[in-house]
């Protein structure tokens, strides 16, 4: 890194006000000399693509039932350019190709929705929480701690026996339990950037708490709070796969990723691997490649490489 | 003289601290800070605090500008500040402003250095125009030594003396009445140093802001300040007329801290005696009872560990809290 005299460029171009550079721009660039992380980017946005996009492609409609191949999947349901069936066709005779795009689109948006709520509600109470410290923060971490103690699971399943199963039953499950660990992230951190000076600038200035809390406290915790939603997209993933995997999550015809999976694995003596096979294939590189960002976006924010 | 725009009187700053293994409901012990310091400013006037660390300088620093609670009066321009409600008390900070001891740790690093400077700015007029907020932040950096093109910069892109700029740029975008220097110095070399303080006393000689100016460094603050005090242990040991202070000490503390600033010449610094204060700063959770600077002092005497001192009037303008001021200092004889 060359080190550069701010004075001395100025000096070169005096009147165009020049551009500094962001502790983000730093962080991006770090970001991208590693190339762990920056092959599982691209591996994340070609995901992404397939799972958007992929439905143009696709030869059949995601619950078309071919009746004819019921049955004599083994043989005649085995994956091949020439019948359309990408990626073959599953026990009932419909496109794997189509389900595995819709799965793996449904399992994303899980994941990031539930991160996206950890993100905003899991930050904003976290610095909530610690900024004003004192009795606010024990009751407002005591709320989390009592939630966390919750086994989650059991009652995300027993809402989804009692209200039916739905997606927006999932969505909501989700997003309730994924922003706790994410408040108590963000409230230690807070604690830490509060006795900083700038914030004290801010106070002696007048500033009021709450633009101190937007202003001054969120973008200083944002890297910490990326990195960790990072890693927090393949872990709604898992947490979906595995209500679908045991027959709780999405309902026919929508499918996901863990509802394949279960399928797949089902008929695994029956001579269909690709039926387990490629759904298992999206979630691994998926999963893989989200752990690659997310540790390359830690090594990249990780203040102490300042 | 016209009317003090500062009157502090009886100013204490009490801290809570917890019993370690205790239970919630144990009470805290207590840890006077600052314990019953008084002084009025005059506008335009500068005052200087030394003290070693932990004598409370920061903290008497802090409760001037509130963001610690203290109990005693504080009249800004007549008026009370523990009186004011929390949002008098945000429109008075207008007229108060702060310089911080880290320069760097005091400028937010995700804003860009013109956003910094404005933030007074926009936070007390929010409706001022984008154009004149600029404008207004580029003549504060030209006026305190910065090439105004800088302004999209990040704080880290700056050296610590250009980022003590910044902040002091910062703390005068309001043209405050006050403004408090918190160590401003100590963490920059000597040559920056002798910037930033020049720079001082020209924005005081032409704005005019009354400053309290704080240091543990004798030899900075005689150069701007009009008075000096000295604190210990939150106590004040000696205020005076900065030269009278410098020329004259009374309280033992104060000869200790004169002499032990060098002299920049190696030949009269190997000759003359170098008296060393010995021990440590007592724990301010358990002061020394009567005059806290008895365990240290060479003259104190069984009367100092019983009555504490007060301020005795030893000179014009000059007050020394010490039972034996015209007495002299044992190890001073010969220094003098």
């Amino acid at each position: 890194m060359a080190f550069h005299d701010p004075t001395a460029d100025a000096l070169q171009a005096p009147a165009r006000p020049d551009k500094g550079r962001s502790l983000w721009t730093d962080a991006r660039r770090r970001f991208f000399r590693n190339r762990a992380a920056t092959v599982a980017l691209v591996a994340l946005v070609l995901i992404a693509v397939f799972a958007f996009l992929g439905g143009f492609i696709a030869q059949y409609e995601r619950d078309y039932v071919d009746f004819s191949l019921i049955g004599i999947n083994a043989t005649k349901g085995v994956p091949s350019i020439a019948t359309g069936h990408y990626f073959g066709t599953d026990q009932e005779g419909r496109d794997l190709f189509a389900r595995t795009v819709q799965g793996t689109r449904l399992s994303l948006l899980i994941g990031v929705v539930g991160s996206m709520v950890a993100v905003i509600v899991g930050t904003l109470y976290g610095a909530i929480s610690g900024y004003f410290g004192g009795r606010v923060d024990s009751v407002m971490m005591r709320v989390v701690d009592i939630l966390l103690s919750i086994p989650f699971m059991f009652v995300l399943i027993l809402m989804l026996v009692m209200f039916g199963r739905s997606l927006l039953m999932l969505f909501i499950g989700i997003g309730l339990i994924s922003w706790l660990s994410m408040a108590r992230i963000a409230r230690g951190q807070t604690l830490s950037i509060k006795n900083k000076e700038f914030v004290e600038a801010a106070i002696a200035t007048g500033v009021r708490p709450l633009t101190i809390i937007l202003r001054h406290v969120v973008p200083n915790l944002l890297g910490v709070v990326i990195v960790y939603a990072t890693l927090l997209i393949p872990e709604m993933i898992i947490y979906e796969s595995f209500i679908s995997f045991l027959g709780l999550g999405v309902q026919e015809p929508n499918t996901s990723l863990g509802a394949l999976i279960s399928r797949g694995a089902g008929q695994i003596g029956n001579g269909v691997p690709w039926q387990l096979g490629f759904p298992l294939f999206f979630f691994v590189v998926m999963l893989f490649a989200f752990f690659f960002v997310g540790d390359g976006l830690r090594d990249a924010i990780d203040p102490k490489d300042r | 003289m016209s009317a003090p725009i500062l009157q502090v009187s009886d100013l204490r700053v009490t801290f809570d601290v917890p019993v370690r293994g205790g239970w919630p409901w144990t009470p805290p012990r207590k840890l006077q800070a600052v314990g019953g310091i008084s002084f009025d400013l005059s506008p335009g006037e500068v005052l200087g605090v030394v003290g070693e660390s932990g004598s409370g300088k920061s903290t008497l620093a802090r409760a001037i500008v509130g963001t610690v609670p203290s109990t005693g009066r504080i009249l800004f321009d007549g008026r009370d500040i523990g009186a004011l409600s929390a949002e008098e008390r945000r429109a008075h900070r207008r007229d108060v402003q702060m310089i911080f001891q880290d320069p760097l740790a005091a400028l937010n690093p995700r804003m860009t250095v013109g956003d910094i400077i404005a933030e007074p700015l926009t936070t007390h007029f929010p409706k001022t125009p984008r154009a004149e907020v600029r404008q207004r932040v580029r003549d504060l950096m030209e006026r305190v030594g910065l090439l105004p093109n800088l302004v999209n910069r990040y704080p880290h892109e700056f050296s610590g003396g250009q980022c003590q700029r910044i902040g002091i740029a910062r703390a005068l975008i309001l043209n405050p009445k006050l403004l408090i220097c918190d160590e401003p110095v100590s963490a920059l070399d000597v040559s920056v140093q002798a910037q930033v303080v020049n720079l001082l006393r020209e924005l005081r000689r032409e704005m005019g802001i009354a400053m309290v100016f704080i240091a543990h460094d004798l030899s900075v603050v005689r150069h701007i300040s009009d008075r000096i005090m000295v604190m210990y242990l939150g106590r004040l040991m000696e205020t005076a007329p900065a030269r009278q202070l410098v020329e004259r000490p009374r309280h033992p503390y104060t000869q200790f801290l004169i002499s032990s600033v060098p002299i920049p010449d190696p030949a009269l610094e190997k000759a003359r005696p170098r008296p060393v204060l010995e021990g440590d700063l007592p724990s301010p959770l358990s002061p020394p009872s009567g005059c806290v600077f008895r365990t240290r002092c060479p003259k104190a005497k069984p009367k100092c560990a019983e009555v504490p001192p007060p301020p005795y009037d030893v000179a014009p303008g000059q007050r020394a809290t010490c039972h034996y001021w015209n007495e002299p200092t044992p190890m001073m004889q010969a220094a003098e």
